[in-house]
C-alpha cells in the first residue's frame, strides 16, 4: 500500500544540541505509529517537526494528499501549511488546555474547525457538535458549558472531538493520556482505539508508556538521545527487544 | 485661532505621515495601517486617533462637526470641536448636511451623507479578533490569510448563550469581501449605513496606532450565520421629542420613579425634525 507520510533523514537541532537526528519512517493510511522513549529522547521534537510546527534542520517530510499528489511540507507556504493542518491533519496536545479554547463553550470548541472551513449553518454546526460530544462520551447537555468546568479527562476527550470533527486523515498526538489517572487513561485509550478504527485514521502518537503502545499501535519506534534505536512491529519490540536500551525499557515496566 | 500652534495642532511632517498612512488605508479597504501615533492633549480613549486623522484632513475652508453617541452637546464633542476651532480656526457646525468633516464616536448620523463629506471614527480597539486571539502576530497572520473562522466562534457563542446574536455594537464586518474589520463601537443599527456609503469613512485608533478606511461605495457585509441572519435593533416606541420611528433611540430615565422615555440619539436629526413640526 502507498504511504501517506514519508519522513527522510529528518533532523532538528537546537543550536549545538540535538533534538532528533536522521529519522526515517513511512506511515501508511490507517496505521497508528507509536514513538516511545524516556523524557528528553526527542519524541516530542520529532512529532512537532513532522507536524510542521518546528522547522527541520535537515531532511524532508512528504505527505500524500487526498487527491494523490505528494507535498513537500518544508517547501509549503504558510497559507498551505495552515490549510493542511486545518483540513487534513489534526494535533492533540498533552495538556488539553493548550489545544482547547478555554473562554468559549464546548460546542464552540468542537465547531471551530468546521467554521474555519466555511460552514455557516448554526443548526447544523450544533447537531454535529452534539454528535461528537456523544461519540467522545461527554453528555451532550453540557454543550454550552465552558471547558474550564470539565475534568481533565473530559477536557482531553473534548480536545479529541474538536480535532477529529473535520475527519482528518492524519492525527498527531503528543502523550494524550499523560497526566490523567489510570482509569481515565484506559477510557481515553479505548475511545481512541475505537475512533481510529471507525474513521480509518493514520496517527503518530508520542508516549513514554509502553502499555499504550501495546494497546494501540501496530508499529513502534524507540528513541534514545534523539535517534531511533529500534523500530518494528509493536509486539515484536515488546516481546523480543533487540537494542539494549529497548531491553531496559521493557524490563523496567512494572508487572503485577 | 491661537497663533502659537501650527495649523490644526500637529506639525506638517506628522500630518504628511498621517496622510500617507490614510492613502494606504483607502487603497486597501479595511486593512489596518500602522502609523506613528502622537501624544495628544487628551487621554487615550477620548478620541486621540480620530483627532489625529481629523487634524491631517482639515483645511482652512472645512466645516467640522463632532458628535459623541450621536449628540453634539456632550463633553467629548464640545471639547474636540472647541479644540479645532482654536488650533485651526475652522468653522464648526452641528448640522450634518453643512459639515465637510464629521468626527464621530459611537454613531453614524441619521441624515444621509454625501460624496463630499468625510466621516472620521474614533476607535478604541481596531482588531475585531482581539478578544478571541490576544497575539498580535497571530491576528496579523489570520488577516493575511483571510482566515476568519474564529470570528464566527464568537457569534456562535452569542447564539448558544442568548439564543440570538447578542453582539449589539462593534459588530464585525467584512470590507470589500476581504478584510474583517471592526466598525468601531457603533450600534449594529448603523452597520447598513457603512455599505456602499457615498462618504469616505476613516478610522483612527490612537493608542493602538492603527488607521483604516472604508472608501466610498465599498461593499460592507455584516457577518452572520445562514440560519441566523444579521438584524438591526428595533423599537416599539417612537422618539418622544420628534416622533421618528426610523432613528436609533436612547432610553433615558427621567425621574427617581423610574419613568423612562425614548429619544433620538442623533440630536441634530431630532432637533431639525422638531423645528419642522407644526407648532
Amino acid at each position: 500500500m502507498n504511504a501517506l507520510l514519508q519522513v527522510r533523514n529528518l533532523s532538528r537541532h537546537y543550536g549545538q544540541r540535538i533534538g532528533c537526528q536522521d529519522v526515517d519512517f513511512d506511515l501508511r493510511p490507517g496505521e497508528l505509529l507509536c514513538i516511545v522513549g524516556e523524557s528528553g529522547s526527542g519524541k516530542s521534537t520529532l512529532l512537532n517537526t513532522v507536524a510542521a510546527q518546528l522547522e527541520p534542520t535537515a531532511g524532508t517530510v512528504r505527505y500524500r494528499q487526498r487527491d494523490g499528489r505528494w507535498l513537500d511540507i518544508g517547501a509549503l507556504s504558510e497559507a498551505d501549511r495552515r490549510r493542511l493542518a486545518r483540513e487534513e491533519w489534526g494535533f492533540v496536545t498533552q495538556n488539553p488546555r493548550d489545544g482547547l479554547r478555554l473562554n468559549v463553550s464546548a460546542g464552540a470548541n468542537v465547531a471551530e474547525r468546521l467554521m474555519a472551513l466555511g460552514m455557516r449553518d448554526y443548526g447544523r454546526l450544533r447537531d454535529i457538535a452534539k454528535g461528537w460530544l456523544e461519540r467522545v462520551e461527554i453528555d451532550p447537555s453540557r454543550i454550552d458549558d465552558a471547558p474550564t468546568g470539565f475534568s481533565g479527562g473530559m477536557q482531553q476527550r473534548l480536545q479529541i472531538a474538536r480535532t477529529l470533527v473535520t475527519q482528518p486523515r492524519l492525527v498527531f498526538m503528543d502523550e494524550p493520556t499523560a497526566g490523567l489517572d489510570v482509569s481515565v487513561q484506559a477510557r481515553i485509550l479505548d475511545l481512541l482505539r475505537r475512533l481510529v478504527n471507525e474513521l480509518g485514521l493514520a496517527a503518530v502518537m508520542v508516549t513514554h508508556d509502553l502499555a499504550v503502545a501495546r494497546l494501540l499501535a501496530a508499529r513502534t519506534m524507540v528513541m534514545q538521545g534523539g535517534r531511533v534505536v529500534e523500530t518494528g512491529l509493536t509486539d515484536q519490540i515488546l516481546d523480543d527487544p533487540q537494542h539494549p536500551y529497548t531491553q531496559l525499557l521493557v524490563s523496567s515496566v512494572l508487572t503485577t | 485661532m491661537t497663533p502659537s500652534y501650527n495649523f490644526a495642532f500637529l506639525d506638517e511632517n506628522t500630518k504628511r505621515m498621517l496622510r500617507r498612512a490614510l492613502l494606504k488605508a483607502v487603497a486597501i479597504p479595511g486593512y489596518q495601517v500602522p502609523f506613528g501615533s502622537r501624544e495628544m492633549p487628551l487621554p487615550y480613549g477620548w478620541g486621540t486617533g480620530g483627532i489625529q486623522v481629523t487634524a491631517a484632513l482639515l483645511g482652512p475652508d472645512d466645516v467640522l462637526k463632532v458628535i459623541d453617541q450621536g449628540a453634539d452637546d456632550t463633553t467629548n464633542a464640545v471639547n474636540i470641536r472647541r479644540f479645532f476651532s482654536r488650533v485651526a480656526g475652522v468653522a464648526t457646525t452641528e448640522r450634518t448636511s453643512e459639515a465637510s468633516v464629521i468626527q464621530t464616536r459611537h454613531r453614524i448620523p441619521e441624515t444621509s451623507l454625501r460624496e463630499d463629506q468625510i466621516l472620521v471614527f474614533q476607535v478604541p480597539e481596531p482588531e475585531p479578533l482581539r478578544t478571541l486571539e490576544p497575539r498580535e502576530a497571530e491576528t496579523r497572520t489570520l488577516h493575511a490569510l483571510a482566515d476568519y473562522g474564529l470570528m464566527h466562534v464568537k457569534l456562535y457563542e452569542d447564539i448558544a448563550q442568548y439564543g440570538h446574536i447578542a453582539t449589539s455594537y462593534d459588530y464585525p464586518v467584512l470590507v470589500d469581501g476581504r478584510f474583517l474589520t471592526s466598525p468601531s463601537p457603533i450600534p449594529k443599527f448603523d452597520n447598513p449605513k457603512l455599505d456602499h456609503s457615498p462618504a469616505l469613512m476613516l478610522f483612527g485608533a490612537g493608542r493602538e496606532k492603527r488607521l483604516y478606511a472604508i472608501p466610498p461605495y465599498t461593499k460592507v457585509e455584516s457577518l452572520a450565520f445562514d440560519d441566523h441572519p444579521f438584524e438591526i435593533q428595533q423599537w416599539e416606541e417612537t422618539c418622544a421629542l420628534c416622533g421618528s420611528g426610523k432613528s436609533y433611540l436612547d432610553e433615558v430615565v427621567v425621574d427617581d420613579q423610574g419613568t423612562r422615555m425614548f429619544v433620538c440619539s442623533d440630536t441634530d436629526y431630532c432637533g431639525q425634525r422638531q423645528a419642522e413640526m407644526p407648532s
